[in-house]
């Protein structure tokens, strides 16, 4: 299982890497919904920075849906998916791969994005071990969820459009929980952060525990 | 002579459309079968069946000792589909591609690089992504990641489709070695006079069942282990070299 989901992982991101649409299209996109946010807040740095975790976590998730399509696009194009189907992989390693490939994606993207709440919103970044086990956690439960859900419409012609209406609510717990969770690491509520991040850690290991035992199932239906 | 393929009363539906309704056939390990017959009529579906691709509802169906009634994914690494779609990753090189495949169906690596030369894909076209192929190039990588993993069953729906000549004399190469080697190949073509020449066995596909059979060419019959001279046809040998 381990084998086959570093081999998946490794083709996704060499796709990734060869047609630059993360870097291209998915990143540019996430910035410029950070930029938008600042249009329709007041120009006023303090309302952005006050409401930079939530405005950071909600450009996350509309790239990971990006990502999750993209995730799932390269393999309805020319029917590899009979190929992956066909292969001897274990489709256990499959859903660990290609969740694997999605969560670094997010993680460069992250990274990109947090330099982004600091030039633009003017966010002090604070609780270093807070916001990364925030950030660990809520990428793998955005990913394993995201991969279920993709290969659930992958075989759909309106794959497109029922993802997000599909995935939005479900990971409505991630972002509330990486929300409160960023806030109190940055000193902007009184919550237990680590609270929210135990929420977030519950989310992503049933998810990948989901992932793991139905993956194959869904890969036949779709 | 072993079983590869039996079918018997097989139905498999698309949705609520039976694309198989009530398939009998037997093919012998090491034979070469030619489904023939009009669009629709079952071709496809009878190989992606074979390929444990689509589910049986009824009847019984074994591929190379595999109940595909109970388990239709255990035959599936030991069976190599060549379908309309090349099933490659636009993004990827040629030889990533095909090491993927061979690595995914838990082939030998080393593999790799013949298959890339026999289908003329070493050298410049190596490195290229294939997206920027053509049809033709594309088809030739997708057989050469079947000639890499060197399947037990080989099930090629319009495999001469959009090769040229010279390449489409290679692929009679390949099949034949392929059949020598000990693999069974069944395949639906339009390509009537060359397919014909190449299969031991033509089936007429109507409705969703085998209507008709009837000989083809010596050559794709089940021979002795040992009888089968591997080397390459002229046209292929004069390619390779």
């Amino acid at each position: 299982m381990w084998r086959d989901a570093v081999l998946m992982a490794g083709k996704d991101l060499r796709i990734e890497a060869r047609s630059r649409v993360a870097i291209n299209q998915v990143a540019p996109f996430a910035v410029v919904v950070l930029v938008l946010f600042g249009f329709a807040l007041e120009p006023d740095r303090g309302v952005l920075a006050q409401a930079a975790p939530g405005l950071f976590w909600v450009a996350v998730l509309f790239a990971g849906l990006l990502a999750v399509q993209r995730s799932f696009a390269v393999e309805s194009a020319d029917a590899a998916r009979d190929g992956l189907r066909l292969s001897a992989l274990d489709p256990a390693g499959i859903f660990l791969g290609k969740a694997a490939a999605v969560a670094l994606e997010l993680m460069g993207l992250e990274a990109l994005l947090t330099a982004g709440v600091v030039v633009l919103y003017g966010t002090d970044l604070r609780g270093a071990a807070l916001l990364l086990a925030t950030a660990a956690t809520a990428t793998v439960g955005l990913a394993a969820c995201g991969t279920v859900y993709g290969v659930l419409v992958a075989g759909l012609r309106v794959r497109e459009t029922l993802l997000p209406l599909l995935l939005l609510p479900v990971v409505a717990p991630v972002l509330l929980g990486a929300t409160r969770a960023c806030e109190a690491a940055l000193g902007q509520s009184l919550d237990d952060g680590w609270r929210w991040v135990t929420l977030l850690g519950v989310f992503a290991v049933l998810y990948v525990t989901l992932g793991i035992l139905a993956f194959g199932s869904l890969l036949e239906e779709a | 002579m072993a079983i590869a393929i039996r079918f018997r009363a097989t139905v498999a539906l698309i949705g609520r459309f039976p694309v198989l309704a009530g398939v009998d056939l037997d093919v012998d390990r090491g034979q070469i079968v030619l489904l023939q017959g009009a669009n629709g009529a079952g071709k496809t579906s009878l190989l992606r069946a074979c390929a444990g691709l689509l589910p049986i509802v009824a009847g019984q169906a074994e591929v190379l000792g595999h109940d595909l009634t109970r388990d239709r994914r255990s035959v599936r690494p030991e069976v190599g589909l060549l379908g309309h779609a090349s099933g490659l990753y636009d993004d990827l090189s040629v030889e990533d591609n095909v090491t993927f495949s061979v690595r995914a169906g838990r082939g030998n690596r080393d593999a790799v690089a013949p298959a890339l030369a026999r289908l003329s894909l070493d050298g410049r076209l190596r490195a290229v992504a294939v997206g920027r192929l053509s049809a033709g190039q594309r088809r030739r990588v997708a057989l050469a990641a079947l000639v890499a993993r060197a399947p037990r069953l080989w099930l090629l729906d319009e495999p001469h489709a959009g090769l040229d000549a010279e390449h489409r004399d290679l692929l009679d190469g390949i099949i034949r070695d392929a059949v020598a080697g000990g693999s069974t190949v069944v395949m639906a073509s339009h390509e009537r006079e060359r397919a014909t020449a190449l299969a031991g066995r033509l089936l007429t596909m109507a409705g969703g069942q085998v209507r008709h059979e009837e000989e083809g060419g010596t050559e794709g019959r089940p021979v002795p282990s040992g009888a089968f001279s591997p080397s390459p046809a002229p046209a292929e040998r004069a390619h390779v070299a």
